[in-house]
């Protein structure tokens, strides 16, 4: 491949979907595998897990595939992993979503249903469908998204949510951005090194949603660089 | 106050995008994925298109177009006319589309909305409904009838009770389309719409009269709609996507502005 399209591979564990993903990835040069063979996921320079539904579907899907080995692995080997809604919430610790589950623990942090959302006096409907401002989490620096998947993507631009169940990670400082759903604050996208994790769609949130697909192209030719 | 969505809507045949008034004299106006294309960079926040190909064997083409819009627009968008199956919408949602809509086959067959709730999520499952007024009577108490077959057949239903049930079933949202709206661009049926919205707790998308920027303000306040449909308005650029919404912005109504 020539060094503008890095190779990704978009997990296939049946839950939801991946194509939007897919076409993302490919309008901004990425080239994207759709797969559920755990070799060609550990051949690829990044792994994207998106998915709906629930959770311990979710879990299960991905270890019937032999699956969680490569993830892990890649987390091990600092290579990029982009978790979307459902894919962000299986990094986490564990879910309370239909029972309790343990998920993937790249993250520190449960995943949580959200808690009453009102507006004027009204209970708001869960899931939360809706274009949401995403801003930055209460930083010191200046520009807290500079160097991240989020770079260059301005404060309080619209996202696009499909969730009833939301990101609580242990550690502030690992949180990208905050939302919010009526009175509800939520974490609604976080990193850790290479690790992000999105609650949002950004193949559904227009033009600001690809420039995160296009900073994960951007990130994977500088690691390709400096690998060489 | 959650953001308002402004949401084009396509009617295509035969993979042309056509223009009806009251259901009535389509012309074809132009390709499908031209129009998304356009509508998407102007920043509308959803897209809808509806297939209304009379014969069952050209509706191959439509998975062309829904296809082909995937590959070009990075919003949600649904798709409706002619779903009568869980395999009917699991071809629309692999082919891209991110909500299938049901209408008369979901009078027809209402285990449909609940099947499809089940199978892909009540957030992928829009209950498109056309509500003619009627005279209130005992059987349709509210003085809205639902119509199928592209408003031609009166089907006895109640719209606010069909409307319930839907959301019942698991709809994740409701389009009501005013027949005797439709396509006139005097203004959406505020009280049809409000109606509505106040008897369920899913969003509701006000369909049909859409003709200004004051008609979508009013369907989205007094009206209590959660988005609105804009169709020849915007298809015959007497406005565009980018001013309705400075309008509705200036206006006070929460609208995503920022691109």
């Amino acid at each position: 491949m020539p060094e503008s399209a890095p190779q990704v591979a978009v997990i296939d564990y049946g839950m939801g979907n991946l194509f939007s993903v897919r076409n993302a990835c490919r309008r901004v040069g990425l080239d994207a595998t759709v797969t559920s063979d755990p070799a060609v996921a550990a051949a690829s320079g990044a792994l994207i897990l998106p998915g709906v539904g629930a959770f311990g579907d979710g879990m299960q899907a991905l270890r019937d595939l032999g699956m969680t080995r490569v993830i892990l692995d890649a987390a091990e080997s600092g290579k990029p992993i982009l978790g979307i809604c459902l894919g962000a919430q299986l990094l986490m610790t564990e879910s309370e979503e239909f029972g309790r589950f343990k998920g993937l623990g790249l993250l520190r942090g449960p995943v949580r249903r959200f808690q009453g959302p009102q507006e004027e006096g009204r209970p708001l409907k869960i899931p939360h469908v809706c274009w949401s401002p995403i801003r930055h989490p209460d930083a010191m620096q200046a520009a807290p998204w500079r160097g991240t998947l989020l770079d260059s993507v301005a404060e309080g631009e619209y996202m696009y949510f499909v969730h009833s169940y939301v990101l609580m990670p242990e550690d502030r400082a690992m949180v990208l951005s905050f939302s919010r759903y009526g009175q509800v604050e939520f974490c609604s996208s976080l990193r850790a090194g290479s690790i992000y994790a999105c609650q949002f769609h950004p193949e559904r949130s227009g033009p600001p949603g690809l420039t995160v697909y296009a900073n994960l192209r951007r990130l994977l030719l500088e690691r390709g660089r400096n690998e060489r | 106050m959650l953001t308002k969505r402004i949401i084009p809507c396509l009617d295509v045949r035969a993979g042309k995008v056509t223009k009806g008034v009251k259901f009535k004299g389509n012309v074809d106006i132009g390709d499908p994925v031209e129009f998304a294309r356009l509508y998407y960079e102007e920043g509308c926040d959803e897209l809808v298109f509806y297939d209304i190909t009379a014969s069952n064997e050209r509706r191959d083409i439509m998975i062309e177009v829904v296809r082909a819009v995937a590959e070009a627009v990075f919003i949600p968008f649904s798709v409706g006319g002619g779903l009568r199956t869980l395999e009917d919408m699991r071809r629309v949602l692999l082919a891209g589309a991110e909500k299938v809509s049901v209408d008369s086959g979901a009078v027809r067959n209402p285990a449909i909305i609940s099947e499809g709730a089940r199978a892909f999520g009540s957030q992928c499952i829009v209950l498109s409904m056309q509500a003619q007024r009627v005279a209130p009577s005992a059987r349709i108490p509210s003085g809205w009838e639902i119509f199928i077959d592209g408003a031609r057949t009166p089907t006895g239903l109640d719209a606010v009770e069909w409307a319930r049930r839907g959301e019942g079933l698991g709809a994740g949202e409701l389009c009501v389309n005013s027949i005797d709206q439709d396509g006139a661009r005097s203004g959406y049926d505020l009280p049809l719409t409000r109606t509505i919205s106040e008897a369920v707790a899913i969003p509701v998308i006000a369909s049909g009269g859409g003709g200004s920027a004051q008609h979508i303000y009013d369907v989205c306040t007094q009206g209590k709609a959660d988005a609105a449909i804009v169709a020849s308005i915007i298809h015959r650029r007497d406005t565009t996507i980018p001013e309705l919404k400075r309008d509705l912005a200036a206006r006070g109504l929460p609208v995503r502005m920022n691109w």
